[in-house]
């Protein structure tokens, strides 16, 4: 009875599974279906590819275009990841170490942040970066996100400082450790599993931006992909873009997947522990 | 307190770190500043300040900019006319039915996806919380559409739906839904929900874990149904994770744009507000209009966290600081 009970409540749980997986990647499926058509099965409508061909990814990778906009895509996503990430882990060290005036100032400020229009800011940074020669160029996108990833940074890096044992590095010293060295061997590999997390989320936030890319981009210099995308055209003007659109869609969707593979329990840690903490 | 997956867990030493700080705090109070403390704080504003800095200048100071801006008559296009016109630009938004449908757009948008995601959201916590099978796979194929970058995701919806090429143009008996006013908000509403449910859902999750298990058992003991046990024991102890998602679905949803950019570009009255401003903004090269709008949203935004936190209560993230205004 007991057997017959567990095996029908994990049918049911497995059905539910299924439903879950199945509605998740139904439209990553479909591009990628989309993307490996031939442009004479493009149009047929069918879920799966019926003529399976390379020559969409082939296109994409010869025109300067994509190449150019994949380009922009890592460089600002890696360098606005790392610099949010070590300026983030600054103030969350402070946050949940140190005791000083204006911490929940600081706080504050960041919640403020993260739940601020992006599009109001828009125009204004469109005006300034045109004064300043930041506009269409890598750092016109870099800082504005930068200061978006902050306040997520800023949060999962708190909670995560917040559970390393601190007092390990007092016990490392009294052993005889140096400062420098407490800091090496105890600190430093406790909170770099919290600071790699903390850098995934953030470079997948950059990595997805479009409203930024759009407005403060206007040539082929600092476009990232997901900008780039509604401009592109196939491999001659007149020809329909919709293979070369997948295929690059397909392109800056695989760091998102090895991402998800490999570290999903981490990313599921980073915004669980992040978001709890109100 | 949240997940055990965090590697580094260590209850009761995070209950004596914090247990430790309004004490701290208190003695700071009464008694003059040590060498230490004076250290601690200097040591703590250094730490902050570049992140201050920063997120300050890039968000404060435009903000004010943007309101200096839409006190003025300024189109890139005819930059001689520059002048300022006082509050005539909001006039001219208030005014105009362009603005107002995209309002209604956006609030409609926002209302919907908000609480269709809350119940689809909450049914796919309790799925990864609590499933017996399967897990690990549950989790990662829910983190990809949270992953995915939304304009791709944008893009399969908007050929799933176009005659012709897409596997679901036929569910329509007359052809191209993206081409018609319901069919378009229909299918903006859908993307939107696919996308975001799952954020929704790890918020939940963060909730749902700090129900009591002994409490849950206790109440299948005393004779509770299943749904008794999610209405009088699991809600009532997720309430504040549940104001939490609300409060951030609300705002991220109120700010739609990339789905409809790729689905429809604001055809047929599909523009939200967002989409909107681009428009005056990078299309029609209106830094006036454009400025007033973005500070239009912001304080629709800013009224919307407002009546959340006054209204509901829900306490904001960081709150367990102790620290909190």
């Amino acid at each position: 009875m007991a057997v017959e009970t567990t095996t029908r409540a994990k049918l049911r749980w497995g059905l539910l599974d299924v439903l879950v997986v199945v509605f998740a990647l139904i439209p990553v499926l479909w591009i990628a279906s989309l993307s490996f058509k031939t442009p004479a099965t493009l149009t047929d409508g069918k879920f799966f590819p019926r003529e399976w061909t390379l020559d969409n990814y082939k296109t994409i990778f010869e025109t300067d275009q994509f190449v150019r906009a994949l380009i922009n895509s890592i460089g600002i996503a890696l360098i606005a990841t790392l610099v949010a990430v070590v300026l983030g882990a600054m103030a969350a060290y402070a946050i949940s170490r140190l005791d000083f005036p204006g911490k929940g100032l600081l706080v504050g400020v960041s919640l403020l942040i993260a739940m601020f229009p992006q599009v109001s800011l828009v125009s204004p940074l469109f005006e300034i970066e045109r004064q300043l020669g930041l506009f269409d160029t890598w750092p016109g996108l870099i800082l504005p996100y930068i200061t978006f990833a902050l306040p997520l940074a800023i949060y999962t890096l708190s909670a995560f400082f917040k559970q390393i044992p601190w007092d390990l590095e007092k016990a490392a010293k009294m052993d005889g450790a140096t400062q420098a060295q407490a800091f090496r061997r105890v600190i430093a590999p406790l909170a770099a599993p919290g600071l790699f997390t903390t850098a995934i989320l953030v470079f997948i936030f950059c990595w997805n931006d479009f409203l930024f890319a759009i407005s403060l981009t206007s040539t082929e210099r600092s476009r990232t992909v997901p900008a780039a995308l509604s401009f592109f055209t196939g491999a001659s003007q007149f020809e329909d873009p919709t293979g070369a659109i997948c295929a690059a869609a397909v392109v800056i969707t695989v760091p998102i997947i090895l991402f998800v593979l490999f570290f999903q329990r981490r990313i599921v840690s980073g915004l669980t522990s992040g978001a709890v903490k109100g | 307190m949240t997940l055990p997956a965090t590697p580094t867990d260590t209850a009761p030493e995070k209950s004596s770190a914090s247990a430790s700080v309004p004490t701290q705090r208190g003695s700071r109070r009464t008694a003059p500043l040590s060498e230490n403390k004076k250290a601690e704080r200097k040591l703590g504003w250094l730490l902050c300040a570049p992140a201050a800095l920063v997120m300050v200048a890039v968000t404060a100071y435009p903000i004010i900019y943007s309101v200096w801006l839409s006190l003025q008559r300024y189109d890139l296009r005819f930059p001689d006319q520059r002048e300022f016109i006082g509050l005539e630009n909001y006039v001219t938004v208030l005014t105009n039915e362009f603005w107002w449908t995209a309002f209604g757009v956006t609030a409609l948008i926002t209302v919907v996806t908000v609480a269709v995601e809350l119940v689809l959201g909450m049914g796919l916590a309790l799925i990864m919380h609590r499933t017996l099978v399967g897990r690990g796979i549950v989790r990662t194929s829910a983190l990809i559409p949270y992953g995915i970058v939304t304009v791709v995701a944008a893009f399969s919806w908007r050929y799933a739906w176009t005659p012709g090429t897409g596997y679901l143009a036929d569910l329509f008996s007359d052809g191209a839904p993206l081409t018609e006013r319901a069919s378009s908000l229909a299918i903006i509403m859908l993307a939107e929900i696919w996308k975001t449910t799952p954020f929704m859902a790890l918020l939940l999750m963060a909730g749902l874990a700090l129900v009591p298990e002994d409490l849950l058992k206790a109440a299948s003991t005393d004779g509770a149904t299943a749904w008794q046990r999610f209405t009088k024991v699991m809600l009532p102890v997720m309430k504040p994770a549940i104001l939490v998602a609300l409060l951030f679905r609300t705002l991220d949803a109120f700010r739609v744009f990339d789905n409809i950019f790729v689905l429809t570009a604001g055809g047929n009255e599909t523009s939200s507000v967002s989409m909107l401003a681009y428009n005056n903004l990078i299309r029609g090269l209106n830094l006036g209009i454009g400025s007033t709008m973005s500070v239009l949203i912001f304080i629709t935004v800013a009224i919307i966290a407002f009546v959340f936190v006054k209204l509901f209560g829900t306490a904001a993230p960081g709150s367990d600081d102790g620290e909190r205004r």
